[in-house]
């Protein structure tokens, strides 16, 4: 191949190659971040129906915290990519809710609703609870020598009744594990904080208003971005990335590849391929739902509601189609938004199974999937009030688009549960972001591109 | 640039860095960071947009020379006293 052209290619614009994107172009690498589709945020993008605008994932921006707060991921993020607080037009949750058979619970933005709410609910752990929470603000989740911990294990430490421990642990698992049943006590730490102690926010605009934001960012640094660029492979020469060749035949030279694919998908483009069975197995299956009126019209004002049908939900890959144990409903219209939204809108979640969805023949998939679909909604109605007599248009979909849409082996959309928290690949040059890297979610993958890019692309040829 | 000038560029940095900072009141003689919130990884940004702006390198070893604005000027002005300002690259 020729001379490097770019001291970095970035392979993907969803959030972490955006993010890595940026910092590396903004202290003048050159750098190229190429995309295969047309519009950027891989799992988490938008596209338009029926004269709306829709996120293709966001529920909600976990992280947040009110403007001037320093230290935090939010604010560490606006700060390294240089993007004003108010540009992202938070919208804070008015509140959020875990429901269980026997039992629910609010939290907000503010802990102190989650410790009223415990203390209510479960009065002999209220003091176990408080002695948590310190343990969780005083805690380093970032030390990555520690051995691995396991967070079920290490919470029967603060004497909890066994309903609570499931009632906090579901919507970490929901919005941050990759592990089956359970997650790493550092994972626990960070998502305890990113969603009890610090909350939920959502763009007025939606996942569009942040990535508008993004990719400004990187042009305005110098980032070169080509959308409708499919990558064929990483070109691997002498156990080192080389470059890459695109779909098209053109080859492109390069010193680092930083890829946000995954480690399985990775690993297969550089032509070493990973195991089989280091593939994630978090999918879903998602429908949309417009209702005529917003939610809050209708006596709910819970942004998000985390339901378990059982006392204890099983976080692993469904045998069927869908799980119905436990899900997700996301009220969309639930934020604090400067215009009161005219129309609500329901995300309804349940974990699926990649491979069942994927075996089935063309012309069952379709009616398969509305069945599920319905089922989804007649279970909704007993948490959130019922969208169908209001049901002004409805979207839905499987693990099949998710894998469809975003390449990511198995649709996964938490990545691998073996993490890459170095974003070594195993071939010299080549460096993971995103999901496969360590933190998932929107925040957890734009850290990962900026942590990524800090250690392999800027801290390291600093002096 | 003179003393003043790298006193308002080291500003004009913290500023692109951490734009909800209050900068008005800085005392030079007191480090940055008991003054205004900066974290290590702001720190690595000064010292990068200084090499960005103004081609200086600062080797880690004197990363404590840049603690409060004095010792930034102590420590910048030989380095840049024959360089024209430039501020807000
Ligand atoms: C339905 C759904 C809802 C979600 N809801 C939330 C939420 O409410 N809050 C939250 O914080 N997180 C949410 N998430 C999780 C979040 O979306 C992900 O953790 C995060 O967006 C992953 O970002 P990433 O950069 O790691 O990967 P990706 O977003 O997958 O980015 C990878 C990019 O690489 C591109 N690419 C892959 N292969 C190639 C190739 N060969 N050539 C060129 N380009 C390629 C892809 O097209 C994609 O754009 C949700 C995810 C889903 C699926």
């Amino acid at each position: 191949m020729s001379a490097p052209r770019y001291d970095a290619i970035v392979l993907g614009a969803g959030m972490s190659g955006l993010s890595a994107a940026i910092r590396l172009a903004q202290f003048d690498r050159r750098v190229l971040l190429v995309e295969r589709h047309s519009l950027p945020g891989g799992l988490n993008s938008w596209y338009k129906r029926a004269g709306r605008r829709f996120d293709t994932g966001l529920h909600a921006l976990t992280n947040y915290v009110p403007r001037g707060t320093s230290g935090t991921p939010l604010a560490k993020i606006l700060r390294q990519l240089r993007i004003p607080y108010e540009a992202l037009q938070l919208a804070p949750q008015r509140r959020s809710e875990v429901v269980f058979p026997a039992e629910r619970l609010s939290f907000s933005n503010d802990i102190g609703l989650l410790e009223s709410e415990v203390a209510r609910a479960f009065p002999a752990s209220r003091e176990g609870f408080a002695r948590l929470i310190e343990c969780v603000r005083s805690a380093n989740p970032f030390d990555a020598q520690a051995p691995f911990a396991s967070a079920r294990a290490r919470l029967l430490e603060f004497t909890l009744d066994p309903e609570l421990v499931e009632m906090l642990l579901l919507p970490l698992l929901w919005y941050g594990s990759a592990l089956a049943e359970d997650l790493a006590w550092d994972d626990f730490v960070i998502l305890f904080r990113s969603l009890y102690l610090e909350g939920f926010a959502r763009p007025e605009g939606g996942v569009k208003t942040l990535l508008d934001l993004l990719v400004a960012r990187a042009k305005e640094s110098g980032a070169q971005l080509r959308m409708n660029c499919p990558v064929r492979r990483i070109v691997v020469e002498g156990g080192a990335a080389r470059g890459i060749e695109l779909e098209s035949g053109e080859t492109l030279a390069c010193d680092q590849v930083y890829s946000s694919a995954g480690w399985v998908e990775t690993r297969a483009l550089a032509g070493a391929p990973a195991p089989q069975e280091d593939r994630g197995w978090v999918t879903i299956f998602e429908t949309l739902c417009v209702t005529r009126t917003p939610h809050r019209a209708r006596g709910h004002d819970a942004a998000i509601t985390f339901f378990s049908q059982v006392e204890r939900p099983r976080w692993r890959e469904p045998a069927e189609l869908v799980g119905f144990e436990s899900g997700v409903l996301c009220c969309s219209d639930n934020y604090q938004t400067r215009e009161e939204p005219a129309e609500g809108l329901l995300r309804a979640t349940l974990l699926a199974n990649h491979d069942r969805w994927s075996e089935l023949p063309e012309q069952e998939y379709a009616a398969h999937k509305r069945a599920a679909a319905a089922s989804l909604e007649e279970l909704s109605a007993r948490f959130v009030p019922d969208p169908r007599p209001q049901t002004l248009f409805r979207d839905g979909f499987t693990p099949r688009t998710i894998r469809r849409y975003t390449a990511h082996a198995g649709g996964a959309v938490y990545g691998s549960p073996l993490r890459h928290r170095d974003g070594l690949s195993g071939i010299a040059n080549l460096f993971l972001v995103g999901n496969d890297q360590g933190l998932v979610g929107v925040i957890g993958t734009l850290l990962s591109g900026i942590t990524m890019a800090n250690l392999h692309g800027l801290y390291a040829q600093h002096t | 640039m003179t003393r003043e000038e790298i006193v308002d560029a080291i500003k004009d940095i913290i500023r692109t860095i951490a734009p909800d900072e209050e900068l008005s009141g800085l005392k030079s003689d007191v480090r940055l960071r008991e003054q205004i919130a900066l974290d290590s990884m702001d720190f690595l940004d000064i010292v990068m947009e200084l090499r960005k702006r103004y081609g200086v390198q600062v080797p880690e070893e004197d990363y404590k020379e840049l603690a409060t604005l004095d010792g930034c000027v102590a420590y910048l002005h030989p380095r840049l006293k024959d360089r024209p300002a430039k501020v807000g690259v």
